[in-house]
């Protein structure tokens, strides 16, 4: 559980083009790292190369390292459907599915990963997972139901619920929070702090409160130039970037002088 | 939609005159539609009615109307059935491969082929069966004679020049393939990314995220593709009517001389040379094939709607 990730010298492409250039950082774990920046500066690109879903488009792929305790999760005896199911990912949009129950949404990873579970501890692994999602107490009487009737608050903590039933090593959010009301905004923040005690944390937001109320580490991604590929400015614990950036253009970014 | 046009309208809001057109000629469509399945019933009934009603002996061969029409709908009923449970499942694997197996290019020159299937006059198909078919058949079918010959769809005796329910089976299902798997494919292709996403991030296998976000969004799909194929199966004419070789035998021997015919192809062969009561006959087995038809789409209209729920649709 709760695994450190070390990126090296990361370049990622869409076939030929370049989107983002030589990321190095240390993701550490127990503790929630902000990623933000202006929109198409590659932050969500970033975020799924971490859990290799980046490779789904056609013709997408990486150079450099990603490593988790040490282990190469691009190796070339690595499968990346076991590197999924070890790190577990929440989308901009809420997307439970919609032909399942409540219920079955939650068992959902967990029935690929063994087969066969006692219903009984599968019963219970529904109800520890969607109360460590804040959803428990709304939904118990309505598992049965499709997940697809919540509102989109509760979509999206029933989302939580699926990602960690599994109990991933790292938990990979892109902005998770930006469809949604404030008051389920809040529910999800209060949740990240939650979680962060269990598991490594890493959430794209384009709203910098949020980072600064959520997070403990914060990177700034930027565009270096028009038509340049995006990059790492700096990362650094989220107090000091928010007080101290070492960078101009941090700093310019986070007093709202642009982007 | 009729009835947000409506309610604007009783807004009090003015409606413009492209709105107005346009419900108007929706609205219009709509009832063309009814009034015209009305006057194909009303027709069918009319025409049925004196063959309900006729002495037993101007039914050609058979004591009443229902003996007479039983075993042209069991023979339509078998071989729609059996033409569907080969193809469904062939169209879903077809529709999966172009989706989401295939690289692009074969992708698409496999869409073309499957589309160009479909534009085949079933003339073809039916020379197709009877010539080329059917003759290939008599083999396998001996093969089936002899040692599966316990299962009763096998029972024989083996035809000798194979026009059987068997190949009838095969052509129509071959017939039926292109349009089932239009629709699945289409619906497919239209899972949304959002879905397909949330299972391969959980870490499923690509057949894995497949039965979790892409059969579920289409099963509707293919429903309707099956039934649209269903409807096709059940009215074919031509192929079935040059291919069986036909005795008015109810069986499910599948591999004999000996079978019943379809009502649609009954009727083409037995139209030219009928008068007086027997077109009456004949159009009364039409009307049966008709409600049969209706029928089979509210089915699978209610099995559509079933799950609603879960479908996606909300
Ligand atoms: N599927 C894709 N194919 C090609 N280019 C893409 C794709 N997704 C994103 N990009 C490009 O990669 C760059 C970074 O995009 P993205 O990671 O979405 O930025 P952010 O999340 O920071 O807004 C942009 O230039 C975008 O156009
Ligand atoms: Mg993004």
């Amino acid at each position: 559980m709760a695994k450190r990730i070390e990126v090296k010298g990361l370049d990622i492409y869409y076939d030929k083009f370049l989107a983002v250039q030589g990321v190095s950082m240390t993701i550490r774990p127990k503790a929630v790292t902000a990623l933000i920046g202006p929109s198409g500066c590659g932050k969500s690109t970033f975020l799924r190369t971490l859990n290799r879903m980046h490779e789904l488009v056609p013709k997408a792929r990486v150079e450099g390292k990603v490593l988790m305790d040490d282990q190469d999760l691009y190796g070339a005896n690595v499968d990346p459907v076991s590197v999924r199911r070890h790190i577990g990912m929440v989308f901009q949009r809420p997307n439970p599915f919609p032909t399942m129950s409540i219920y079955d949404n939650v068992a959902a990873g967990v029935k690929l990963n063994s087969k066969r579970m006692k219903r009984a501890d599968l019963d219970d692994l529904v109800e520890r997972s969607l109360k460590s999602a804040n959803l428990w107490e709304e939904v118990k009487d309505r598992l049965g139901k499709p997940g697809s009737g919540l509102s989109g608050g509760q979509q999206q903590r029933l989302c939580i619920a699926r990602a960690i039933a599994v109990q991933p090593d790292v938990l990979l959010m892109d902005e998770p929070c930006s469809a949604l009301d404030p008051i389920s905004t809040q529910a999800i923040e209060d949740l990240m702090l939650d979680l962060k005690s269990q598991y490594t944390i890493v959430i794209v937001t384009h709203n910098m409160q949020q980072a600064a109320r959520v997070s403990d580490v914060t990177g700034f991604f930027n565009l270096k130039a028009v038509g340049e590929p995006g990059g790492l400015v700096e990362i650094d614990d989220t107090e000091t970037i928010f007080s101290t950036p070492s960078n101009r253009a941090t700093e310019d970014y986070i007093s709202g002088r642009f982007g | 939609m009729p009835p947000t046009t409506e309610k604007t309208g009783t807004r009090g809001a003015p409606l413009r005159l492209g709105d107005r057109v346009f419900a108007g000629a929706s609205t219009g469509a709509g009832v063309l539609i009814l009034v015209i399945l009305a006057g194909v019933a009303a027709f069918l009934v009319s025409e049925a009615w004196p063959a309900v009603t006729a002495p037993s002996e101007e039914i050609p061969g058979e004591d009443n109307i229902v003996l007479y029409i039983w075993p042209l709908l069991f023979g339509t009923l078998l071989s729609a059935f059996l033409a569907l449970v080969i193809a469904t499942p062939l169209a879903v694997a077809i529709a999966l491969f172009i989706s989401h197996y295939a690289p692009r290019s074969v992708a698409t020159i496999l869409g073309y082929v499957i589309d160009l299937l479909a534009a085949v006059p079933s003339i073809i198909y039916g020379l197709w069966g009877a010539q080329v078919l059917a003759p290939q058949t008599v083999d396998p079918t001996q093969w089936l004679e002899d040692n599966l010959g316990f299962i009763p769809l096998f029972d024989g005796p083996a035809s000798a020049t194979g026009r059987t329910m068997l190949t009838v089976t095969l052509v129509l299902a071959v017939m039926i393939l292109p349009i089932c798997t239009a629709v699945v494919r289409e619906a497919f292709l239209q899972t949304p990314r959002l879905h397909e996403e949330a299972s391969l991030a959980l870490g499923a296998t690509r057949w894995e995220m497949i039965r979790m976000s892409v059969l579920p969004f289409g099963r509707s799909a293919i429903v309707g593709g099956a039934m649209l194929g269903l409807g096709r199966a059940l009215g074919e004419t031509m192929a079935v009517a040059m291919v069986l070789s036909v005795s008015g035998d109810v069986t499910f021997d599948l591999i004999s001389q000996a079978n019943p015919s379809t009502i649609a192809a009954n009727v083409a062969l037995s139209f030219p040379e009928s008068s007086g009561t027997e077109i009456n006959v004949l159009i009364a087995s039409g009307l049966v094939l008709f409600i049969v038809t209706l029928l089979v789409n509210m089915a699978a209209r209610a099995v559509i709607n079933r799950r609603r729920d879960f479908s996606g649709a909300n």
